[in-house]
């Protein structure tokens, strides 16, 4: 049986009526992970103990306790702290660090114990590759190299959930989860023909995600299809003290929608399930820059939603090209502050010879960091360093505000707004490796979203004529995940695009 | 910016840039900082900072939790990862002769 193929949906469904077993699913997927290292997708793995979860999630589900996730493996991007799996973030600072806790999503996806009797019942595949604490686009930042694209190898991934992109396309993992702070699961997602969702800031706990940039990171999953993502994200998001930032009703069944109609007077409506969906296109995001492949697969995208009884109209934001700047200001600030914990003290690289306290931090650090993160850190302390702290980090942060408010107001207009997810598909290894700010542009139309703390997803929506798949990009206001997943799932009902899998996955 | 900036933020960063390295990285950060320049056009007098999202949702404030001891011991797990320890504590160089 080809159990990659099959969406988590149809997994769960056979674990029920008993076609399969959580060991059965569990070997099978360790085996393509073994089979498939030449993607270079997972970072660790351990066999023994993702068995002993399968085992434990078949009890569950001999007693009859399980959910619908009970059984079924998952990977984790290398982000999450995790407890038996090596942790390092992409980075060779942490090569031997390991977790003394699960964080907060591992935990809450992972099998039942004492302190999360709710928890999911999902079994750990491993942990996937990504960019370097984050921060990059195409997962050639990873200090244990880059990760090959399932379409084409050539190719980069996407990133910086990049490995947990390529696990999913490759059929190695049936989900993985990742984090987005500028794009790094819809990028990935889009780059490798899956469904990727970022929630609103404060919906899934950050404690035990390695920080990069706080008051933009937020945790999602990466999946074949909307279906898939709306239940791994309500086993996902829920209250969390240990997090600051986590909102008090942050927990909701995320597929509710699913097979509704979008009105309520359009529930029988079946040829026309969006009747009353207004969709807004952002002429922004359509302007010089995309490819044109890349623009007439989302305008078909655009249409077919239309088909379905959506209607079209066109928005402007006009401070989209200016997320670019803020989003390099902001981010590197945040990460300067974040990553200062990194001083090969309390855990972590530390450099073998040193004379003073001094020269043990900026030898560690700089032995540990690779390229990109050094330029992140310069960044973010030379705009919050005396004489440059108003006119770079605190004008970004007033722009930030521009930006969330130019977002409602075009909602007063339209439900979501649809566009690109990136200017292009996925690009050849190593074309933009040494010209870091081509790298940022490419990140245009996902990293406004961010700043405003809005959701967005990924949806596969069109190849180009090299056979790499095109994804677009839904926004939603505050809050309408699930709104977004059923836009998501209904277009997903009337196409298969999501469903496609690379040749060499087969 | 000039070369000897870039040495004085890596000094500030606590990271230790080879002449080669931060001649290579001028010119990368000349060139994302003249993109940055680019924010000075927007007119943000009438406008607040927006440090995270949630100020800009609601005005309520983030909920807190109680002040009260909710760990217990983790030292020796938490000492796990530590790249030097005696007795339980991180071991520095000597700070104070």
């Amino acid at each position: 049986m080809s159990w990659h193929a099959a969406t988590v949906a149809l997994l769960s469904k056979a674990l029920a009526a008993k076609q399969v077993s959580s060991r059965e699913l569990t070997s099978y997927f360790l085996e393509r992970i073994a089979q498939g290292k030449r993607w270079n997708a997972f970072l660790d793995v351990n066999p023994a103990l993702s068995l002993a979860q399968a085992d434990l999630a078949d009890n569950i589900l001999a007693s009859g306790l399980g959910g619908p996730l009970t059984g079924i493996p998952v990977a984790h991007k290398d982000v999450f702290v995790t407890r038996g799996w090596h942790s390092t973030a992409g980075s060779k600072m942490l090569k031997d660090y390991q977790s003394p806790f699960d964080a907060a999503v591992v935990a809450r996806l992972g099998l039942p114990d004492e302190e999360n009797p709710t928890a999911a019942g999902m079994v750990c595949l491993g942990k996937t590759n990504m960019d370097e604490f984050a921060m990059g686009s195409s997962n050639e930042n990873s200090a244990y190299g880059a990760v090959l694209n399932p379409w084409n190898p050539a190719c980069v991934a996407g990133g910086s959930s990049g490995g947990s992109a390529a696990a999913v396309a490759a059929g190695l993992a049936p989900i993985a989860t990742g984090t987005d702070t500028g794009g790094s699961i819809r990028q990935p997602a889009a780059l490798c023909g899956l469904t990727g969702i970022k929630p609103s800031y404060g919906r899934v706990s950050r404690y035990g995600m390695i920080a990069y940039a706080s008051s933009l990171d937020q945790a999602g999953p990466i999946g074949k299809s909307a279906e898939d993502c709306a239940w791994l994200l309500s086993a996902m998001s829920f209250h969390d003290g240990r997090d600051s930032t986590s909102l008090a009703d942050s927990g909701e069944d995320y597929s509710r929608y699913l097979y509704q109609g979008w009105s309520e007077s359009q529930i029988k409506n079946a040829a026309k399930p969006l009747s009353g969906l207004r969709i807004g296109l952002p002429a922004e995001f359509f302007a010089a820059g995309l490819a044109p492949e890349v623009a007439q697969a989302v305008e078909a995208g655009a249409q077919q939603l239309a088909a379905l009884g959506a209607t079209l109209c066109s928005v402007t934001l006009p401070k989209t090209k200016l997320s670019i700047p803020v989003y390099y200001v902001l981010a590197p600030a945040e990460a300067s502050s974040n990553l200062s914990r990194f001083d090969g003290v309390r855990f972590g690289h530390r450099t073998a010879q040193y004379s003073d306290l001094q020269e043990m931090y900026k030898k560690s650090r700089s032995e540990g960091f690779g390229t990109e993160v050094k330029r992140r850190i310069l960044i973010g302390s030379y705009v919050l360093s005396h004489g440059y702290y108003d006119a770079y980090y605190l004008q970004a942060q007033k722009i930030r505000r521009i930006i969330a408010a130019d977002f409602q107001t075009a909602f007063e207009q339209c439900d979501v707004i649809l566009g690109p997810v990136a200017p292009d598909v996925a690009w050849p290894l190593g074309a933009k490796t040494q010209d870091p700010l081509q790298m940022y542009l490419a990140d245009i139309y996902t990293l406004s979203t961010n700043l405003a703390g809005l959701p967005a997803m990924s949806v596969p929506c069109g190849f180009n004529q090299n056979n790499l798949p095109i994804g677009m990009q839904l926004i939603g206001n505050y809050f309408s995940e699930a709104r977004l997943l059923q836009i998501a799932h209904q277009y997903q009902q009337a196409s298969d695009w999501h469903l496609r899998q690379p040749s060499e996955v087969a | 910016m000039k070369l000897d900036e870039v040495q004085r933020i890596a000094h500030l960063s606590r990271l230790e840039l080879s002449e080669p390295e931060a001649e290579a990285l001028l010119p990368q950060l000349q060139a994302i900082f003249a993109l940055v320049a680019e924010m000075q056009a927007v007119d943000t007098s009438a406008c607040e900072p927006l440090a995270h999202p949630i100020l800009f949702l609601r005005d309520l404030a983030q909920p807190l939790r109680l002040d009260q001891v909710s760990e217990t011991d983790q030292r020796t797990a938490n000492m796990r990862s530590a790249p030097a320890q005696e007795d339980g504590y991180f071991l520095v160089p000597r700070v104070l002769e």
